[in-house]
């Protein structure tokens, strides 16, 4: 079965059904952007069962010539690790339509225009973690801002244009170095073996150190700022505080996975010895994304820019992860790539029903939620502990390994990222007493708690956070074999227990 | 070592209670506390029958454990989801459970006029499986859940009033204090895992012989330093006393007999690492003589009722924290005097609430007086507990403070004499704030408020003040008895035998009641006089007006940590937005070609948008070409 193409066509047929939808008819723009999300997330977990757990090679494999003059085939096929990614986009999209039922009115564009972007996104959502072909998937890294790009401008609060702007120069100056490595990578290909863009004969490519160290920090800065990592950060707090919360969840749950993932998938594998050549300064940006990113948030007075500098520091605590070269490390940060998607969507879902409700995002506009809204504040105090990384919750799980696995190989930079998670409690806990705690200030004393479907849409985000915060072995179980064929290529072992750490 | 399918359920029922109470909602306002406190009461029945199974069992067999499922397992780090019961964590499960369940009973009646009782009986039941779970775990990594957990309970709990602005800012301090604690704590498991390859405690425990000294070190300093948040010690005591903003029974069970003792149950726990790190080891005792002496210190100027209590529990945890480290010889007893105080104190609290409850929730002192007459109940329950904190024989805390003093006298060298001496000096500043806190409230003449009529509270609350003052009076000779507990703890710990003894017991036992008498002489002379001062005097000298500002511990953290953060905050904020954004729209203002780059982009951002896109694909398409052709 045709597993990939049919997911990847899947919710272009919903983006075609809901173009042919009269205009006026809102609801149905929705229903059927709702039926179709929930039918690519069933057909994802039904591929997820087809998954062989211990075969670590490419699986669901489909190439297509595209171009064939160039090299160029559509080519997909998934790992582990993209695996879990597409689960996580798939399970986030129908929460997505569900939670932002009216995000989309007081935009530039019709509602439909909205939904179709949003599916035409997922479309792309998939793609760009199953591709194969190097070329396919710059062209999806690439085509993927389009939509973005719409609906941060179109359907996004305040300087919604400013920061769609800035966001799109951002990306496109990533892309085009990355675009610099790639046409390299495909020289060299034609001069060794034929011309071609498949990453796996690309990756025996022989390379002298400096154009492999060159090429890695094409690809690597354009997944530097896709994640974003210090210093190439900046345009995350604009985007996210100015698209409408369904958009932001979208953009730092999944987007922006596809830096941490292009950081394993190309940059590990294309280029492994570039990447040991850099660890020792990209772990140095981890480390100061997670510190940054923390004293940053605590400093915020929006609500959506704050939680856009948690995410920072989640990514610095992923990337650190990833660099750090052992299994629990690698786990790690691929299980903190999903657990971080839903404790970023809970709050931004939940962030995003109180300033609809207020009619504003700043936090001291809010007080004595708990007293007037109690759902709703459970909801955001739920995911705020998410957030801080709460044991018991999911994203300890993934936090504690990520530490616990950079510690055996780098014991100062883990005791340094720790501090993280004292100031993680702060940039919750102070945002929690502001707008939930407190005498209910005025403008606030007549705000509605969350209606049925606000609760359906939080609930599922919840269940999984709690549920693989106890349990996260099936998603281990998938995800260690990868990992470990990983680490183990780029020759790596973990440390063995010894006495000399520290 | 046994195996049991039922160790989940000790857990397993509050926690129920818990979810059912928090997601059931106003549905369960009815019968939500019953329910709560049945579910209390069921675990507490678990823990006796798992008590007399392992009282009929074989020393060796004794420890039982239950493995739930695989939770985390990556490469070589491997954690279950395990629970493990032995002679020191039963001790913790019955006092948790047991004084758990007469908090719960109490609650029903001092709560009942909240609207809110309902969602505070699920707190209290989310702490009860918090708490069970962190003396459960059989791993480090287990316990930091429950570790977490009970933190979590007593932030909701402090702030279960978090209207009040300064309440829901005491809940906050005490999570973020906390949460330096267990930055401590996730070093010690990444330290152990790093130098042993194993998060269990049995696994720490065989593996430590064959780890270096200085690792055992670090990890025991970490393991200090998360026994210090959770426990209010030393350096990161500050947060103790603001608790006090909980309601009463919260005080009692939390602040008092159950989680702050969590420190002592982590150090006694990992007593391989400690007897391993004699450096640890020291500053474990430097830890607990400070805070001894800091807490009492600052009992003597609260005026504040449930604040004088929050400072003493501060002082006898340092009893507690000094008796571990001094090793072997002190653990049994650490541990028993942390039964006997969590009679004696949470009676006292219980003791302060009931006054609350009569006097319209007055907690100042300086307005109470001649209670006595109108609360003989409280008065006399209290009185118990007054007389066991004293260390009075036969009364609990004179066998177990004694032993704990009797410790450092014999533990050798020269810090011994020293040691003791602190212990001593701590017992009588104990006896001269307690004296004050009975003098104050129970005698004299009445100072209240105009239109505060005292009464005794009703049976729900003055039953379990009553239990528990049976317990102060008890529980000391019980477990001294014949040494009982010490042997039943005594497998758990290699106590190398025999100690020097510098002063025999007898002697020990006078110097503490000379000390006793000497402190309450003092209060008595102070305060047992007619006009008491309904607002504290000004005209004091400075070292009580220091004391008063509780040594000015938080101007210290204020001036040296909060201050300094938020300076470094402000700063990074302000250069995020002036230079590194600015940097940036500089760049992005220079490739564009001119100063109203930006604006023009936004304006026509269609067309500009679609002819960037262009470029790359041009490019991409244009090298292509060349390269192919």
């Amino acid at each position: 079965m045709k597993w990939l193409t049919l997911l990847m066509f899947l919710p272009l047929v919903g983006a075609a059904v809901v173009s042919v939808l009269p205009k006026a008819n809102e609801k149905a723009a929705k229903q059927a952007a709702l039926v179709t999300t929930i039918a690519v997330l069933l057909v994802t977990v039904a591929m997820t069962l087809n998954f062989e757990r211990e075969n670590v090679g490419l699986q669901f494999v489909e190439k297509y010539a595209w171009i064939p003059s160039f090299g160029i085939n559509f080519a997909v096929g998934l790992d582990a690790i993209a695996l879990v990614l597409i689960l996580m986009s798939t399970i986030l999209a129908p929460i997505v339509v569900l939670a932002g039922w009216n995000e989309a009115h007081g935009g530039r564009w019709s509602v439909k225009t909205f939904y179709i972007l949003i599916l035409v996104l997922e479309t792309m959502m998939i793609g760009v973690f199953a591709a194969t072909d190097l070329f396919l998937f710059y062209v999806i890294f690439e085509a993927m801002l389009i939509p973005v790009y719409f609906l941060i401008g179109g359907f996004g609060t305040g300087e919604r244009a400013a920061a769609a702007v800035k966001f799109l120069i951002y990306s496109l100056v990533g892309g085009l170095l990355m675009l610099a490595s790639i046409i390299a990578l495909f020289v060299m290909s034609g001069d060794q073996f034929g011309h071609t863009f498949d990453i796996n004969e690309l990756s025996q490519l022989q390379m002298s150190s400096t154009t492999q160290n060159l090429l890695f920090l094409g690809f690597f800065i354009a997944f530097a700022i896709k994640a974003p990592v210090w210093p190439f950060h900046t345009w995350l707090p604009d985007a996210a505080a100015s698209a409408s919360p369904g958009t932001s969840v979208l953009l730092l749950g999944v987007l922006d996975k596809v830096g941490t993932f292009g950081m394993i998938r190309y940059c590990l594998t294309l280029f492994p010895e570039a990447s040991k050549t850099f660890t020792p300064l990209i772990l140095i940006l981890a480390v100061i994304s997670i510190l940054y990113g923390a004293f940053l948030a605590i400093g915020q007075k929006d609500i959506k820019r704050l939680i856009a500098y948690t995410s920072i520091s989640h990514f610095g605590f992923i990337t650190l992860g990833i660099f750090a070269m052992t299994t629990q490390g690698h786990s790690g940060a691929v299980l903190y790539m999903f657990n971080h998607a839903f404790s970023t969507a809970a709050l931004f879902l939940v962030a995003g029903w109180m300033i609809s409700r207020r009619g504003s995002s700043t936090i001291s506009d809010f007080g004595g939620l708990q007293r007037v809204t109690p759902v709703l504040a459970w909801s955001f105090f739920f995911a705020g502990l998410s957030s801080l990384a709460l044991p018991g919750l999911s994203s300890f799980v993934s936090e504690f390994l990520v530490l616990v696995g950079t510690f055996t190989r780098y014991p100062v930079h883990a005791i340094i990222a720790t501090f993280g998670i004292v100031l993680a409690a702060l940039y919750i806990l102070i945002p929690v007493q502001k707008a939930l705690h407190g005498p209910t200030t005025p403008g606030n004393e007549n705000l509605k708690d969350l209606n049925l479907r606000e609760k359906i849409a939080i609930a599922p985000v919840a269940a999984i956070i709690v549920f693989l915060g106890f349990y996260p072995s099936p998603l281990l179980k998938i995800i260690n074999p990868a990992t470990t064929n990983i680490i183990a290529q780029l020759g790596f072992t973990d440390p063995a227990p010894s006495i000399e750490d520290k | 070592m046994s195996i049991s399918t039922s160790l989940v359920y000790l857990i397993g029922l509050p926690f129920a209670g818990a979810a059912i109470l928090l997601l059931g909602g106003r549905r369960t306002d009815k019968w939500g506390h019953l329910l709560a406190t049945a579910l209390s009461a069921s675990s507490f029945a678990v823990g006796v029958y798992h008590l007399f199974q392992m009282v009929n069992r074989p020393v060796e067999m004794r420890p039982t454990s239950q493995k739930l499922f695989e939770w985390i397992s990556v490469g070589s780090f491997n954690v279950d989801a395990g629970l493990l019961l032995d002679q020191l964590s039963i001790c913790f499960v019955l006092l948790i459970t047991g004084v758990g369940t007469l908090i719960h009973i109490y609650s029903i009646a001092y709560m009942s006029e909240d609207r809110d009782r309902r969602r505070f009986f699920a707190y209290l039941n989310l702490f009860i499986a918090a708490m069970l779970l962190l003396v459960l775990g059989d791993s480090y990594l287990s316990l930091y859940v429950g570790w977490e957990g009970v933190g979590l309970a007593s932030y909701l709990l402090i702030g279960f009033w978090n209207q009040k602005p300064a309440y829901a800012t005491a809940s906050k301090k005490a999570f973020v204090m906390n949460r330096v604690g267990d930055m401590g704590l996730s070093l010690a498991i990444m330290i152990a895992f790093a130098t042993m390859g194993t998060v269990s405690f049995a696994g720490v425990a065989e593996q430590v012989d064959n780890t270096s000294e200085a690792a055992l070190t670090a990890m025991g300093i970490m393991l200090l330093v998360a026994a210090a948040g959770k426990s209010a010690q030393f350096p990161l005591q500050a947060w103790l006393g603001d608790a006090m903003a909980g309601p009463t029974p919260v005080s009692a069970l939390i602040h008092a007999a159950t989680m702050v003792t969590a420190g002592v149950y982590l150090i006694t726990r990992s007593n391989f690492v400690f007897d391993a790190a004699p450096t640890a080891q020291l500053l474990v005792v430097i830890v607990g003589a400070i805070t001894l002496i800091f807490g009492a210190l600052i009992g003597t100027a609260k005026d504040d009722i449930k604040k004088a209590l929050a400072a003493s529990t501060m002082s006898q945890i340092g009893y507690m924290i000094l008796a571990t480290g001094l090793g072997p010889i002190g653990y049994a007893f650490a541990i028993m005097h942390l039964i006997t105080h969590g009679f004696f104190k949470a009676g006292m609290f219980l003791g302060a609430g009931s006054v609350m409850h009569g006097m319209n929730d007055e907690v100042n002192m300086r307005k109470y007086g001649a209670l006595r007459h109108f609360m003989p109940i409280t008065f006399i329950t209290f009185g118990i507990g007054y007389l066991a904190i004293l260390g009075v024989p036969p009364f609990a805390g004179f066998y177990s403070k004694d032993m704990i003093i009797e410790s450092a006298f014999n533990s050798g060298g020269m810090q011994a004499i020293f040691l003791g001496s602190l212990t001593l000096i701590g017992a009588a500043i104990t006896a001269f704030y307690m004296t004050r806190v009975m003098i104050l409230t129970f005698a004299g003449t009445k100072r209240w408020d105009e239109g505060v009529e005292p009464h005794e509270s009703p049976w729900l609350m003055w039953f379990p003040m009553a239990v528990l003052a049976v317990g102060s009076v008890t529980s000391g000779y019980l477990l001294y008895h014949d040494k009982a507990l010490y042997k039943w703890l005594s497998p758990l710990f290699e106590d190398h035998g025999e100690h020097e003894e510098l002063l025999k017991p007898i002697v020990v036992s006078a110097l503490a009641l000379t000390m006793v008498a000497i402190g309450v002489s003092i209060a008595v002379y102070k305060y047992m006089r007619e006009n008491i001062e309904t607002v504290a005097p000004e005209n004091v000298s400075w070292l009580t007006k220091f004391v008063r500002k509780d040594l000015m511990q938080d101007q210290f953290n204020e001036k040296f940590f909060m201050r300094p953060g938020q300076l470094l905050t402000k700063a990074l904020v302000t250069t995020e937005d002036v230079v590194v954004d600015g940097s940036v729209r500089g760049v992005a203002r220079m490739a564009i070609g001119s100063g109203s780059g930006l604006r023009g982009l936004q304006n026509g951002f269609v067309r500009s948008y679609a002819a960037l896109i262009l470029v790359g694909a041009l490019t991409l398409i244009a090298a292509i070409w060349v390269v192919v052709s």
